[in-house]
């Protein structure tokens, strides 16, 4: 195999090196060796012999003396069990203090699947969250964001809903952590048991811009392969918009134009084409990711969620440490939650009618107008929603989830200011609130 | 003759540049070989010996130095019977027969015959010795539920050639040669039902353009009578995410009255797609009694398939759109989201270091949006027939900001505009098409300036409401509240439409015209009553009644009996009529 060792670095700008150099691939790998140590590298762009290159560990303190050994095949990923409660680097080296694994690699970002291949979804993954299973249920190989502002816990969400979902495996893929968020992950996987079925790629804060961005691909190529051989997958990223601003970071440096407050014009394609890994094998299993999308400013048109929302299967909005109703939205949910239970679609979105009744009743309040009966009926009814059901710490399956609905209004209501179709009401409403 | 070769001398991102000899042309194809496969890509630009090339595949593994192959051919797609019912990708690879071959993933290199390789009952329309011009018909198969048209390759010259012999009645494969015709130099050329067309030029050869002055139904009442789209008309419908772009265009694929629709799912996601193409061979339509599937061609280039495919994939379809025009059909192409496709272009215009117009678009944006536009149109043949291509259009506005380069460039063009907004959809009202700021330049099923009366009351409704919001209820006139109601009643019962329910999803024109009617009369009556809340009660009524009314079938006997008690309760209030609405319904035909 070609090995030959280039020690003439041209240039070096942001974490791009440009050596002189023939028969080289475009997407190769490559060793840098420093007085610091060795760094992966790979070929972003070819023009005649010179080849550019961006450093995973970043181009500081690389010397224009320094070695670049091409190794002739693509950026890859080890596939196999032994990932399995391990922790790498998002360029694979391990975290912890495993070994190294080298055995069966795979290419990262791999083809698109085959439209004509897909199906239509149709299992629910159940989270125990009621916002989630009740009024936004998440489907199996659905991509969906959290869009949420910095300072929410969205990273709790992640990891509860990680550890609570009927997946066989988890991937974490973390972009941009801060180094006690990736001390919690893998303190609450640890703690419920769930390690030995997580694998995580994880680049926090600290560590080098190159290896945020390949964060993404490796979980998800190792997802994908999981998946073919017949696992369920959830992947877990966090914080896509620290990978939006990795990417904007490479793209200024190799003096793209930038579109949209300096992200790059390929920005919607790149998100997509990571999105888009979510996929239900026909036969085998399946991909399903939640992804992070904290919105700078609370601004749901800044570039980065504004080109998630046109690419995702809807959004969880999560504000005031609660997953609202109005914003959030699962597209694939009418895919699935008319196989729950009979009256799970009516008490959705009678629920959610008299919810945002009950919202204008408070701004009537607030404003200072007087209340009628039937706004006193709707503001008892707005906080015991928000207590029993809308509360992130409210941990039940779906059924009493609906039988708690129920509750709720009967404890509220009577069965005709509900908007309830009658036999619905028949065989649901609660008999007698003591 | 010998093919132009070069040599790949930089890759950057999807494109790559390329020293070659010989001459080649831009828009020329070209394959780079790459280990042991063959990426397709094309020519965009030349600059002395080098070509710039975009490839339609992931461009991992190309190394300077490997060799390209031109193809002498711009790019092109293939044209002949068996394009309807097919599913393909922005470069006319049949996606069902890709994944048969390659499995779950989309393998590069891998191109497939688009045509299906089958058999056909051909019937000749020419003889020996007759004279023939381009896209003339030599003989006819029957594809499904159409006749489809053999013509003379378009690309042919356009002078008179003879038919030197033509194979009788009978069943030929679609490679076979079915015709030998020479033109007036003796030079001859054998024909098969297929030929290609660059997709890039649009396809001229017709009679002349007619002004598209049919409506093109579409069964959606806020569009077939308040902003209709005419049968070779063009329409955009932009919309922030979640307003339900997707869905309306769906709905309209599946109702339009058109002969044929093509879909080009370009950049969105590939799980919309999947609901289209396991849903449509299962629905009726209830026009022709088959498959929808049968007027349905699909061209799918999801946001995760390479870029170059998804800029090629609009104007794959609309060639296709334009050859079963030339047969004398009605067409409509639905392109989802052409700011996908803008993208595109953007993403190559960067790599090609173009200087950069407004939010990095390229400088030709506007003039490439209005090229594609203006290949639909309503045309007449050489033959006489009459056929059209509609094209539908949504856009994907940043940050749902119509302002932006897209939405404005394609507003320009367009003869109708269906603006989705987010408060709308926000409210569940649906479609969210937004009923004052949309407009449409083309006439629709009911009679003009009744559309207007209606029209102006929903603009005062809203001013009303607008006004009421700041000095309450209390301080509107009983007059201006009941314009304000009769505002809401024409948004709850008109211009929403439940896609859900099986009668209101889908609205004959013959009952648009039915319930325009009786809507009209309740706008234009005056009425007596006494105060605010007797006004509300009152409209409550009349909504839900006329909603029950929307919801059974027109032949069914309630559906009478509705129309009469509605008739009966609005009456029951009514003391006449406003002038200007008496006016209108005196005026009747005029």
């Amino acid at each position: 195999m070609m090995q030959k060792v280039y020690t003439k670095i041209e240039s070096i700008v942001g974490n791009v090196i440009t050596v002189r150099a023939d028969g080289v691939k475009n997407g190769d790998l490559a060793i840098v060796t420093t007085s610091h140590g060795e760094s992966y590298a790979n070929v972003i762009k070819l023009d005649r012999d010179m080849v550019s290159l961006q450093v995973f560990s970043g181009a500081q303190g690389i010397s224009t003396g320094d070695q670049v050994r091409f190794l002739g095949v693509p950026m890859r990923v080890s596939y196999s069990e032994d990932l399995l409660g391990r922790v790498f680097t998002g360029s694979g080296v391990p975290r912890d203090k495993g070994p190294a694994l080298t055995e069966n690699m795979i290419e990262i970002g791999g083809p698109s699947v085959n439209p004509a291949k897909r199906i239509i979804p149709r299992n629910m993954i159940r989270t125990g969250i009621p916002m989630i299973d009740v009024f936004n249920t998440l489907v199996e190989s659905q991509k969906l964001p959290i869009f949420s502002v910095s300072g929410e816990p969205y990273n709790q969400l992640l990891a509860r809903i990680a550890m609570q979902a009927e997946v066989d495996l988890i991937i974490l893929g973390g972009m941009g952590l801060k180094y006690d968020d990736y001390l919690f992950f893998k303190d609450t996987l640890e703690k419920s048991g769930a390690m030995s079925r997580t694998i995580m790629f994880i680049h926090t804060a600290s560590d080098p811009t190159v290896e945020c961005m390949l964060v993404p691909d490796m979980a998800l190529a190792v997802a994908e392969r999981f998946a073919i051989d017949g696992k369920k997958v959830l992947v877990l990223l966090t914080d896509m918009t620290n990978f939006a601003d990795a990417m904007k970071e490479m793209a200024i440096t190799m003096d793209q134009v930038p579109s949209n407050r300096g992200y790059p014009g390929d920005l919607y394609s790149s998100l997509a084409s990571r999105y888009e890994k979510a996929v239900d094998f026909e036969g085998a299993g399946s991909v399903t990711i939640l992804a992070v999308t904290t919105m700078p400013g609370d601004d749901v048109t800044h570039p980065v969620p504004d080109n998630t929302g046109y690419i995702t299967e809807g959004q969880y909005y999560l504000k005031g440490g609660r997953i609202e109703p109005f914003g959030s939205l699962s597209r694939l949910k009418q895919q699935v939650n008319k196989d729950t239970r009979d009256d799970h679609r009516a008490l959705m979105d009678g629920m959610i009618k008299l919810y945002s009744a009950y919202k204008e009743s408070l701004e009537k309040k607030s404003m200072g107008f007087q209340m009628s009966e039937w706004d006193d009926k709707l503001l008892k009814y707005g906080e015991l929603f928000e207590s029993k059901l809308m509360d992130l710490s409210v941990n039940i399956p779906l059924e009493q989830a609906l039988d708690l609905g129920w509750e709720i209004l009967a404890e509220c209501f009577e069965p005709n200011e509900t908007g309830l179709k009658s036999d619905l009401i028949l065989s649901r409403w609660p008999k007698k609130v003591s | 003759m010998a093919k132009n070769k070069g040599r790949v001398t930089g890759v950057n991102g999807n494109m790559v540049t390329v020293e070659f000899d010989g001459a080649i042309s831009k828009n020329e194809v070209g394959y780079i070989h790459v280990g042991g496969t063959r990426l397709k890509s094309e020519v965009i630009r030349i600059n002395g010996r080098t070509a710039s090339l975009q490839v339609f595949e992931m461009t991992n593994g190309v190394a300077v130095g490997d060799s390209v192959e031109f193809s002498d051919e711009m790019l092109s797609v293939e044209l002949g019977p068996g394009l309807l019912t097919q599913i393909y990708d922005g470069l006319q690879n049949p996606l069902p027969d890709l994944a048969a071959k390659c499995g779950f993933f989309l393998q590069r290199g891998v191109y497939l015959d688009p045509i299906p390789d089958r058999d056909w009952a051909f019937t000749p329309s020419v003889h020996v010795g007759d004279s023939v011009r381009p896209a003339d018909a030599i003989g006819t198969v029957p594809e499904g539920l159409f006749t489809h048209q053999i013509m003379v390759p378009f690309s042919f010259a356009d002078v008179p050639w003879t038919v030197v012999s033509i194979k009788e009645k009978g069943v030929y494969n679609v490679r076979d040669v079915i015709a030998v015709v020479k033109d007036p130099k003796g030079n001859e050329r054998n024909l098969t039902m297929v030929f290609s067309w660059p997709v890039k030029k649009a396809i001229t050869r017709y009679e002349e353009r007619l002004r598209p002055d049919e409506t093109m139904v579409t069964k959606v009442r806020i569009i077939d009578t308040f902003l209709p789209v005419a049968k070779g008309g063009t329409y955009c419908v932009p919309g922030p995410f979640g307003a339900g772009k997707t869905v309306l265009q769906h709905l309209t694929s599946r109702n339009a009255d058109v002969d044929i629709v093509i879909i080009a799912a370009c950049g969105e996601r590939a799980g919309e797609v999947v609901e289209v193409l396991k849903e449509f061979p299962e629905l009726i339509d209830p026009k022709t009694g088959r498959s929808l599937m049968e007027r349905t061609i699909i061209i799918c280039n999801t946001s995760s398939m390479p870029v170059a495919a998804r800029e090629a994939s609009v104007y794959t379809a609309v060639t296709m759109a334009e050859y079963y025009r030339q047969m004398g059909l009605d067409v409509l192409l639905l392109a989802d989201s052409t700011s996908r496709w803008a993208q595109a272009m953007r993403e190559m215009s960067g790599r090609l270091e173009e200087i950069p117009g407004e939010e990095a678009f390229p400088a030709y944006l506007e003039s490439r949006i209005a090229e594609f536009y203006e290949r639909a149109g309503k045309v007449r043949l050489r033959n006489g027939r009459v056929g059209s291509v509609t094209i539908g259009g949504t856009v994907s506005p940043a940050g749902g900001n119509f302002e932006e380069p897209v939405t404005q460039a394609t507003l320009k063009v367009v003869g109708a505009f269906h603006g989705l907004s987010r408060e709308r959809s926000d409210a569940r009202k649906y479609p969210a098409i937004h009923p004052m700021e949309s407009w449409s330049k083309y006439t629709g099923i009911i009679d003009d300036s009744k559309v207007e009366y209606a029209r102006s009351i929903l603009f005062r409704s809203n001013e009303i409401n607008q006004m009421m919001k700041v000095v309450g209820e209390e301080g509107t006139s009983v007059d201006d509240y009941v314009i304000y109601q009769k505002g809401e009643l024409l948004d709850s019962v008109y211009l929403q439409q439940n896609s859900f329910d099986p009668v209101d999803s889908a609205v004959l024109p013959e009952r648009q015209e039915e319930t325009f009617d009786v809507l009209f009369h309740i706008l234009g009556s005056i009425y007596d009553l006494e105060d605010k809340k007797e006004v509300r009660l009152f409209f409550n009524e009349v909504r839900q009644k006329f909603l029950d009314w929307n919801n059974v079938e027109q032949k069914s006997e309630r559906f009478g009996q509705l129309e009469e008690e509605l008739t009966e309760l609005y009456r029951s209030k009514a003391v006449g009529f406003d002038p200007v609405a008496e006016k209108l319904l005196s005026g009747g035909a005029r």
